[in-house]
């Protein structure tokens, strides 16, 4: 049967076809590292608990925590910390109304994830050599 | 909840590739949205080549130069050609601006047109931008005063005026709302940068009286607060306006007269 009237309006592309910019970027990583931090916590919950629950559940978690793919989850928790922290900072620096123009905002943007990969490397570093 | 996929009526598909121009040899390609509301199908990409011996060097240049020597069914809006009058403000290469100031020498490779992102079509590259409008009407875009009119014009010293430089240059033409993903999964509610630096070239104007009230209007979870600094909208304002400086000073504003 021929329809009548014009067809439902589509809704034009949004996500698939927006170019992502230094600062979009910076957005997403900073609502995906809160929800790894969320995950991470559970994690140091775990860990205390364990400590807190005597030698045998401490060395279980600390076999865990201590092997190759634990300690590549804590990495990935240091990461998210650090990268959840900075752009915390850049997002406070913007509530005061300052860093906002062109240049600051996608400078403020790289310094975001330089920041926290630095730190995250620093981290570890001392980690390794402590 | 934001809706990352696009409904099943709005999926693109390949679409027709039209014939190169005959005895050209400086080609540039164009894959271009097209929709149509009379038609029975999805939205598809379109795939012209334009003649650059025979074109202006915009990018509005070219879309013209195509419904003109290609495809008269090609439809967009547009009109100053100039960037004042904002009416061609489409997705180019990825980002929001004016087809009108946007040069081809801007884009590298093939030039990828879409209509204004996460907007109902109403045609190829022209969105219904009623909400848009609707919300700029919201936040009541003139002058209020309780102070009966003076005689003469209302006054303002040089500097009072300075407030209003980078505000009233905008032309709302959409490329930032429509550029914030903030507005596109609550467009419904949250009003969006083009509004919002409208609101604020009022609460910052010395003659506006109602300042209260147009701060009461936006402290709202939603009108005001979903913006999360994405910056999108400063980024891709055709004009190098900078909304999102705007909400920040808003943001301020109510923070500021708690105390």
């Amino acid at each position: 049967m021929a329809r009548t009237g014009p067809a439902e309006r589509p809704l034009s592309p949004h996500l698939q076809i927006y170019k992502p910019s230094i600062t979009m970027v910076m957005s997403i990583l900073h609502r995906i590292t809160g929800a790894a931090l969320f995950v991470g916590t559970l994690l140091l919950v775990i860990f205390l608990v364990a400590l807190a629950s005597g030698k045998t559940s401490f060395g279980t978690v600390q076999a865990i925590y201590g092997s190759f793919l634990g300690k590549l989850v804590l990495f990935g928790y240091t990461w998210a910390l650090f990268q959840h922290m900075c752009g915390g900072i850049r997002h406070f620096i913007w509530d005061t109304g300052a860093g906002l123009e062109r240049e600051t905002r996608l400078k403020l943007g790289w310094a975001t994830l330089i920041g926290s990969l630095v730190l995250t490397a620093l981290a570890w570093i001392v980690y390794f050599l402590g | 909840m934001a809706e990352f996929n696009l409904p099943k009526n709005s999926r693109l598909v390949e679409g027709k590739t039209w014939p190169k121009p005959a005895g050209a040899n400086n080609l540039r390609e164009f894959r271009i949205y097209r929709w149509d509301p009379d038609g029975e199908s999805n939205p598809r990409i379109d795939t012209y080549f334009v003649d650059l011996d025979d074109c202006g060097p915009m990018i509005l240049d070219a879309i013209i130069w195509i419904k003109n020597k290609v495809d008269p069914t090609l439809t967009f809006r547009r009109s100053c050609r100039e960037g004042i009058c904002g009416s061609c403000a489409m997705n180019i290469d990825g980002t929001n601006t004016l087809a009108c100031t946007k040069g081809m020498d801007e884009v590298t490779g093939a030039v990828k047109i879409y209509p204004l992102p996460h907007m109902p079509v109403v045609k190829d590259l022209v969105p219904d931008l009623t909400r848009f409008y609707t919300q700029h009407a919201s936040i009541e875009p003139w002058l209020k005063t309780d102070t009966p009119a003076p005689e003469k014009e209302w006054r303002q010293t040089p500097e009072d005026r300075e407030h209003l430089d980078g505000l009233y240059e905008c032309i709302l033409c959409a490329c930032c709302s429509t550029s914030c993903p903030s507005y596109w999964w609550n467009g419904d509610r949250y009003l969006g940068p083009a509004a919002l630096l409208q609101a604020y070239r009022w609460l910052i104007d010395s003659r506006d009286e109602a300042t209260g009230e147009r701060l009461d209007n936006l402290e709202d979870p939603f009108r005001l607060y979903r913006c999360h600094t994405i910056m999108n909208c400063s980024n891709a304002c055709p004009k190098g306006l900078n909304p999102a400086k705007a909400i920040a000073e808003i943001k301020k504003m109510m923070v500021a007269r708690q105390y």
